[in-house]
């Protein structure tokens, strides 16, 4: 009995193929969910961006019950104010620890060793978290919202976004909050955290040296 | 439960029944409860990287 010999595959030409290779590449699998951080993540300060994804989360979950029950639920029901204030404190949660993330991978200097991506997209969240609790705020449906608007729309209109962005259109503001934004957060977020996975954790001044003479050094030492 | 006793369980710890509180210091302008946030978030900053983790002597 003769055994054939397998015939070597080519690799892929197309698009799809090339697009596998370079995100098993750059993203391998099993780096995407560590079970082991560098020892100097074992430090408080390295807590808030989980912090801020987990605060996230509640914002996500809350905003989508609200968007299920109403505001006839959420301004009159005890639960539908529960809840709504739920939604209003996972937003300043998450804002405090993004801010305080901000300020620690500020003085990290977090965009060393190829990690200006990260930073960037960072920065992005948190321009498109600005514009979403914005909108959250034109959407209450009471005179808070109203007062708001009206003090935002010459600022805006003046910057030639009003078409577009018109924030005395309760219709239009709905939208952006809980469609256009989060869409745009989720994918902004969602890439900043690849990055992270990509390049790892900053370490702090002066353990770098390691990543840079040793490259053949694990990035995730152990701890 | 009356409305009176309700109303006193669902009220807000600071009595928030009135104008907001402001602070000025030349150019700047920012109310009370910003600023108390504000402080906040420092005062965790700076704990964050004064406390020790748990766990972290245990490791070299």
């Amino acid at each position: 009995m003769t055994v054939e010999a397998p015939v070597p595959v080519e690799p892929s030409t197309g698009w799809t193929g090339a697009l596998r290779r370079r995100v098993v590449r750059d993203l391998p699998p099993d780096e995407l969910l560590p079970d082991k951080q560098p020892v100097y993540v074992a430090s408080w300060i390295y807590v808030f961006g989980v912090l801020t994804l987990a605060a996230l989360l509640v914002v996500l979950v809350s905003g989508g019950i609200l968007a299920i029950r109403g505001p006839q639920w959420w301004h009159v029901s005890s639960t539908g104010h529960f809840v709504n204030s739920l939604h209003l404190w996972s937003v300043e949660m998450f804002m405090a620890f993004m801010v305080i993330h901000l300020w620690a991978k500020f003085f990290m200097a977090a965009w060393r060793g190829k990690r200006a991506m990260t930073w960037v997209t960072g920065a992005l969240s948190f321009l498109a978290s600005i514009g979403a609790a914005f909108t959250g705020y034109l959407v209450q449906s009471n005179l808070d919202a109203q007062w708001i608007s009206t003090q935002a729309k010459d600022g805006l209109n003046s910057v030639g976004i009003g078409a577009y962005f018109n924030v005395l259109d309760f219709g239009q503001m709905l939208m952006w909050h809980i469609v256009l934004l989060p869409l745009v957060m989720g994918a902004i977020i969602g890439v900043h955290v690849l990055q992270v996975r990509r390049r790892g954790v900053v370490p702090p001044f002066g353990a770098e040296t390691m990543e840079e003479t040793a490259p053949e050094v694990p990035r995730q030492v152990t701890r | 439960m009356s409305v009176a006793t309700s109303a006193v369980l669902t009220a807000a710890p600071v009595n928030l029944n009135h104008p907001g509180h402001y602070v000025h210091w030349g150019a700047i302008q920012i109310s009370v409860a910003n600023l108390v946030v504000i402080a906040l978030m420092v005062v965790i900053f700076v704990l964050a990287l004064l406390l020790p983790f748990p766990g972290s002597r245990h490791h070299s």
